[in-house]
């Protein structure tokens, strides 16, 4: 119980001021909430935020030369890029070629040179081997008499850049950059520029999906939203089963409807609408992943829209109506602007689900209707050039970021609907 | 639902009430066709994957088990299903439990930093899966234990890579943000004073949450829970990059099936999948039935 002296501060039952022990009080239960989060927050940190931002890095690590042939590395790092590099420069290299080509570890840095000097990946290893069968040390003169790209000024700056700890190289090639001799950053040649293109393609893909799910979504959650909730209880279960449902499985079923000895084909067939040999290609292509993947993304366009509809009293409707609007413009001035919040909410979610997806596209996209996750994946399992994928990564990152931020702001995580 | 049209409509307005809901009907086929007509073709008795002469005209010996069969006696799918299973049963475990503390912490309005800490726990939700696969490849492959630690449990360096911990570690962090979203969903009607009534009675800080809150709860949480099973569930692309044979799941399996050797064995693992989560949306259902009568929500 708290006791009052005459003059003095309120006091609580240990004989501590009162606003002391609030604040003790309020602190402890501050502590307390943080405690409850932290395993989680300290969970997610270190299996998915510190992942993600280790794969970033690795869009700018540039460790090849600096790891292989830490002599010639640290050699050139000093010298200041001008024509050719010391003599020594080059004799350090052709002993750590030699070196590095025994070790077997010479292929990587042919790799890596490769990417930025396409054709130099034969020149490291073949340089390597002959410099390894030397029986003295070998010198500038062994190396130069190898190939006569070793007395050039551009192999010299190409492998300069490459001495670097860290490289924009890999984000430069992600959005069709290159250096070029002079360590100026020009365009890719023509026939190497494919991400600008293919990031362009992933945005108007996506914003084709978010379109048409507003198109299609309008309606139903409308007419949902107008019926006694028992009806749209009913056809809710209609939008939440494909929800629910695997993706795998509603993939694979529209390969099943869509493919040309499939049953939507087989139905244009049987009623005449084509001939047998004019079966329509409708799936591995664009076609395929914007059908398949509208019919994935609907259900996250349907919930929001329908969830602010049903906080739309019609007496607004009716108001409008009654004071002689007819029943479109009541709609369009009165009904359509109360559900934007909706229309905004659903199709940030959409797109920032769309601009990311993998599975579809690369199961029913075929050759046209690959994305930029494709790529990346490309990147990543095949041509095991991951400094790109990580930069691809980085950017496709970057503008998902963006968004969930823009969304965070409108419509609040915490107001998310799940189901 | 068609009687509701007031009398006093005219012929256009019938003409529009009549065309809109005939678009609805097509839109709703949209979503409901894809699904429903892999469930017959998952009975075909021939190896297509579309309705043969026979199926149309009912004759019953163009209808089949030998798909489901199939499954039965293929060990491959079985591994998968156990493995689905097992990795989709821890990493809801500890999803549910991360999920559901953070989200008690959460729904203090004390805490510090509320905003940029859900913006945290939620980023699993957002991130491209490739980019989070992608990210978890990099980092799992260099989180290994020697033999010579293992206590003699292992013969070689293992990684998190190509391992039961390591999916179901990712699996996890997947599944989170989920439940933080469905719990805290439910605290957000829940009666604080209730906690300080019981503390008042002389309850222990144990006894007032298993007593109090966690019955209050229980909805949101287990179907936060059912929302990271699915997850972890039909999860492909994390799996794709950090799993090794060992680890093969059913979506993993289906995704080889769908790319290398199609076979309307994947129809009838589809709609037993088909089958799986209606029998999740029910339970959902029945549990926000629940909550809603547990706080008093009117049921219409």
């Amino acid at each position: 119980m708290a006791q009052v002296e005459a003059g003095g501060p309120m006091l609580d039952a240990a004989g501590v001021p009162l606003k002391v022990s609030l604040a003790r009080a309020e602190r402890r239960n501050r502590m307390r909430a943080l405690g409850l989060v932290l395993p989680l927050l300290a969970f997610i940190l270190i299996t998915f935020v510190y992942p993600i931002a280790l794969m970033v890095f690795r869009g700018v690590d540039n460790p090849t030369v600096s790891e292989f042939l830490p002599e010639t590395a640290e050699m050139l790092r000093a010298w200041d890029g001008e024509g050719l590099p010391e003599d020594a420069v080059f004799a350090s290299m052709a002993r750590e070629f030699a070196k590095a080509s025994k070790e077997r570890t010479l292929g990587k840095v042919a790799t890596r040179l490769n990417y930025e000097l396409s054709g130099s990946r034969s020149l490291v290893t073949k340089s390597g081997r002959n410099l390894r069968r030397l029986k003295t040390e070998p010198t500038k003169a062994d190396l130069v008499a190898l190939d006569k790209r070793w007395n050039q000024p551009e192999t010299w700056s190409v492998l300069k850049r490459l001495a670097e700890p860290y490289t924009l190289s890999y984000y430069l090639a992600a959005i069709d950059k290159t250096y070029n001799v002079d360590g100026a950053i020009v365009d890719q040649p023509e026939s190497r520029q494919i991400y600008v293109a293919l990031f362009l393609r992933t945005l108007w893909v996506s914003l084709l999906i978010t379109a048409l799910c507003v198109l299609l979504a309008y309606p139903i959650a409308y007419l949902m939203a107008i019926l006694p909730t028992k009806t749209s209880n009913l056809l809710m279960i209609l939008v939440l089963l494909p929800f629910w449902t695997s993706l795998l499985v509603r993939t694979s079923s529209w390969i099943v409807l869509l493919q040309t000895e499939g049953v939507l084909n087989d139905i244009l067939v049987w009623t005449g609408i084509i001939g047998d040999d004019g079966r329509i290609q409708m799936i591995y292509n664009m076609t395929g992943t914007v059908v398949a993947m509208v019919h994935i993304l609907l259900p996250f366009m349907v919930l929001p829209l329908f969830s602010v509809m049903k906080t739309i009293s019609p007496t607004y409707m009716r108001a409008a109506k009654s004071l002689g609007a007819t029943p479109a413009r009541a709609f369009w001035t009165v009904y359509f602007p109360q559900t934007v919040p909706g229309i905004g909410a659903g199709s940030i979610l959409v797109f920032i689900l769309a601009i990311g997806y993998y599975i579809t596209p690369a199961l029913v996209g075929g050759r046209t209707g690959q994305l930029i996750s494709n790529f990346i994946a490309y990147h990543m399992q095949q041509s095991l050039n991951w400094g790109l994928a990580a930069a691809l990564g980085g950017i496709l990152l970057a503008g998902v970021l963006a968004l969930y931020w823009i969304y965070n702001r409108l419509v609040g995580i915490d107001n998310m609907k799940l189901g | 639902m068609a009687s509701a049209l007031p009398p006093y409509v005219g012929p256009m307005g019938k003409l529009w009430h009549y065309s809109f809901r005939f678009v609805c009907g097509l839109i709703f086929l949209f979503l409901i066709l894809p699904i429903l007509v892999i469930i017959p073709l998952s009975f075909n008795a021939e190896p297509y994957f579309t309705f043969s002469p026979g199926m149309l005209a009912f004759e019953p010996e163009a209808y089949s088990t030998r798909w489901y069969h199939d499954i039965i006696n293929n060990e491959q799918w079985l591994f998968s299903i156990k493995n689905s299973f097992i990795i989709a049963f821890f990493a809801t475990f500890l999803a549910t439990g991360l999920g559901t503390l953070a989200a008690l912490g959460l729904s203090r309005s004390n805490l510090p930093g509320r905003g940029a800490i859900m913006g945290i726990l939620i980023s699993p939700m957002i991130v491209p899966l490739i980019i989070s696969a992608a990210g978890m490849y990099f980092f799992y492959s260099g989180v290994c234990i020697p033999p010579e630690w293992s206590f003699g449990m292992l013969e070689e360096r293992a990684c998190l890579t190509q391992s039961f911990p390591g999916i179901i570690l990712a699996h996890a962090a997947l599944g989170t943000p989920f439940v933080v979203i469905t719990v805290t969903a439910t605290l957000v009607g829940f009666d604080h004073s209730l906690t300080k009534a019981s503390a008042s009675l002389g309850a222990s800080p144990t006894t007032t949450f298993f007593k109090i809150i966690v019955p209050l709860i229980l909805p949101g949480v287990i179907s936060g829970a059912l929302f990271a099973f699915i997850t972890s569930f039909d999860e492909v692309v994390v799996v794709l990059f950090i799993s090794g044979f060992e680890q093969r799941t059913v979506p993993r399996q289906m995704w080889a099936g769908i790319r290398e050797q199609i076979s309307p064995t994947i129809l009838a693992v589809a709609t037993m999948l088909i089958i799986f989560s209606v029998m999740l949306m029910t339970v959902l259902e029945l549990l926000r039935r629940r909550n809603d009568r547990l706080r008093g929500v009117q049921d219409s």
